[in-house]
């Protein structure tokens, strides 16, 4: 070999340093662009950070391992537009911390679950799957109905994801900020200084476990499924247009 | 490998390889064990029990956890412990830090693992750990680079032997890919949760870039180096060929980084990423195959020895296995097949064709070549070799098999369509439609956990009867002593 790999053998530093050289590139080529190249996120109005009632709920989503299969991803086959709806958007998942999309669908996927049915109806599969749904195979989960949810650490967590980017919003400056681009009653609910008082005020209105009284991890969780997938009005834009940035 | 007079225990860091050794069954028996009740809460659901601890979607994180670094993990750290001081001649640097990988590395995989039953997750796969485990982790995995180089700088001769450079590349690949992904912000100083500093899609990068390098490097590379040792021993003869494994090493190291991108076809990832992703991955066939050759082809002349040697049995039957899923892989990152198979059973069993069939035959085999030495005594049961080895080959038959059906079968279900245009079936009968096959899937992983309860009898047994020579050995010289003064 004329290369003469012999030198890199009898050399560790040598080889560390073409190693770390070797497995490098291709994280790097792969990875930074997608920071960089405008079309990577679609420019789409209607997507916004989670509700602090949300946010929460996406915890409990992610503490339950719903993800391991339940995917949030649909993908644009005409089977899957036909079972949920419009194939999704980089956008819509622009404020997830870590993404959710999902690697098995065990279950349904869950992107456009939004609206789909009722709170009563999730409420009860969630508790009993099979109640609803006599051949699924997902576990129950009858403690979401009968913990409070622990929403002390709600400020705390918004500040942590302000951290990595969410526009939650501290000061006034940033509260202005989120009504020009969001509106004033979203802007409202991205304020890290009211949190717990919107978290309640969201749980009392939504009323989502019929029981008014206290606020449930069954509220949250619900208030997430909800959510997802509704954020943005695909009416409002034409057939092809999302197909621009793909 | 010459060990002069000194004998290979003093000479060599032999407690610490146990350790890990031991360690490496015991994380595999929890492992398997956690898989196939997982398994089979898929096909009776009524054992979750509405236990919120032992539900799938908590447990699940848990099995991952405990096979990939409970088992896997331990069994590199042994087997590159023992690998590297037998090829450098040279006893393992650093036996404090060697210890301390050790438990450090056990302390985080129990708190990882009662964590998840918890509930204390990152929601990330294979990276659940909550940060102050990944802050251990990555202290773990600085001391054990430290400890690898140094003592690969003692060698007793110029040249690192090939194993050692697939372990050196598993080393700084996990620790590139451990930090990158695991950049958060926590909630608080005392808060078990914190929030991924990346979202959506750049997350999913991320992931699957982290993701399939772990099965690149940790489940790949690592193993590799394992093989680049254990299958010329056995066999007793030179690799087969110098020159392939120069190329497929840093072909291998090169091109995995590239191919992460395809878990992601047909989502919201740019195009670009997921077809640049498939093009290496379809690249990556050759090397992956130039590592199986160079190891079965290491056995040319010497084939008989699969009729005689049940350890050539498993670690051939390894090679098979990881040829097979590198031939599958790449041929599931082709978009027509991807949009099939993702989301389905069929990667599930694809990830276990390479899991079971590559990863822990490859181990299994290297183990019982490993333990006597370690113990210097011989396997206390050849026969009960071969029945590990049949029933973990008819286990992962059926689970391969099994998932094939549920996996292809959910694929064409959920994609057809019936005379008027309409979807022709629900997703509740998809599910229906893979009962008989989780069962059977459930039914294959209690075939491989009965092997490695085997295996871990064995192995209690040959460790067994080397302390009782080891007692009559020294009773025997004691009893000369005493005649000699008297």
């Amino acid at each position: 070999m004329k290369l003469n790999h012999e030198s890199i053998e009898i050399n560790a530093g040598l080889m560390i340093v073409l190693i770390m050289l070797a497995i490098s590139i291709g994280g790097l080529v792969e990875v930074v662009p997608l920071y960089y190249i405008e079309d990577t996120v679609e420019k789409v109005d209607g997507v916004r950070p989670y509700t602090p009632l949300e946010q929460r709920g996406r915890d409990i989503f992610i503490r339950e391992g719903c993800y391991t299969c339940h995917s949030q991803m649909v993908r644009p086959f005409r089977d899957e537009d036909m079972r949920y709806g419009h194939y999704s958007l980089a956008a819509e998942s622009q404020y997830d911390h870590p993404f959710q999309w999902g690697s098995k669908r065990t279950g349904p996927d869950l992107a456009r679950v939004g609206g789909k049915y009722s709170n009563a109806w999730h409420v009860k599969h969630l508790v009993n799957p099979r109640s609803v749904v006599p051949e699924s195979i997902m576990p129950n989960y009858p403690w979401l109905l009968k913990t409070e949810l622990d929403y002390s650490d709600i400020a705390a967590r918004m500040r942590a994801l302000k951290a990595v980017g969410v526009p939650y919003s501290e000061t006034d400056e940033e509260y202005q900020a989120n009504v020009e681009k969001f509106g004033k009653e979203i802007a409202e609910m991205l304020d890290i200084n009211n949190a717990e008082k919107n978290l309640v005020k969201q749980a009392e209105a939504g009323n989502y476990d019929k029981d008014p009284s206290r606020v449930t991890e069954m509220d949250a969780l619900v208030a997430y499924l909800q959510v997802l997938g509704t954020m943005v009005d695909f009416s409002k834009y034409d057939e092809g247009y999302f197909a621009e940035f793909r | 490998m010459a060990q002069g007079a000194v004998a290979a225990d003093t000479q060599y860091d032999y407690d610490i390889v146990k350790k890990f050794a031991i360690m490496a069954l015991v994380w595999g028996v929890l492992g398997m064990t956690a898989g196939t009740y997982i398994a089979s809460e898929l096909a009776f659901p009524f054992l979750n029990f509405d236990i919120a601890q032992i539900t799938f979607g908590r447990l699940r994180p848990g099995h991952t956890t405990m096979v990939i670094f409970g088992f896997g993990g331990n069994a590199l750290f042994a087997t590159s412990y023992y690998v590297v001081q037998r090829t450098c001649q040279a006893r393992l640097w650093g036996s404090g830090l060697a210890n301390f990988t050790f438990w450090g590395w056990q302390a985080a995989l129990v708190i990882g693992v009662l964590g998840y039953m918890n509930g204390i997750t990152d929601g990330k796969e294979y990276a659940e750990f909550p940060w102050y485990v990944d802050i251990l982790i990555t202290l773990v995995w600085v001391a054990y680079f430290v400890v690898y180089v140094q003592t690969l700088r003692r060698r007793s001769q110029p040249h690192i032997y090939v194993a050692n450079w697939f372990y050196l590349a598993f080393i700084l690949a996990t620790a590139i890919l451990h930090i990158f992904r695991n950049l958060a912000v926590p909630v608080g100083l005392f808060h078990p949760e914190s929030y991924s500093l990346y979202a959506g899609v750049q997350d999913a990068m991320v992931q699957w870039w982290y993701g399939h390098n772990a099965v690149g490097f940790f489940l790949t590379a690592a193993f590799l180096g394992m093989m680049y040792y254990f299958v010329p021993k056995q066999a007793g003869r030179p690799i087969y060929s110098y020159r392939l494994s120069i190329i497929h090493f840093w072909a291998l190291s090169f091109m995995y980084m590239w191919v992460g991108g395809h878990h992601l076809h047909w989502t919201a990832l740019p195009d670009w990423t997921s077809s640049l992703a498939a093009a290496f991955s379809i690249l990556l066939l050759m090397p992956s195959w130039g590592g199986m050759i160079n190891g079965i082809m290491t056995l040319s002349g010497a084939w008989e020895k699969l009729r005689t040697d049940p350890i050539m049995l498993f670690l051939i039957t390894a090679l098979s296995f990881y040829g097979m899923s590198t031939f599958e892989g790449p041929m599931m990152s082709l978009k027509s097949v991807n949009a099939l198979s993702h989301y389905t059973d069929w990667t599930v069993g694809h990830v276990h064709s390479g899991a079971l069939g590559w990863v822990a035959m490859i181990t299994f085999g290297s183990f019982y070549h490993l333990i006597p030495r370690l113990w210097e005594t011989r396997l206390w049961s050849t026969r009960l070799v071969y029945v590990h080895f049949w029933l973990a080959t008819i286990g992962i038959v059926l689970y391969i098999a099994a998932m094939w059906v549920s996996g292809i079968g959910q694929g064409l279900m959920l994609r057809a369509f019936d005379d008027y245009g309409n979807l022709a079936y629900t997703f509740i009968e998809s599910v229906q439609f893979m009962h008989w096959p989780l069962v059977v899937r459930a039914l294959g992983g209690a075939f491989f956990v009965s092997g490695i309860l085997l295996m871990c009898f064995n192995v209690y047994m040959t460790v067994r009867t080397a302390k009782q020579e080891q007692a009559a050995l020294e009773g025997k010289i004691a009893a000369k002593v005493a005649q000699a003064g008297a």
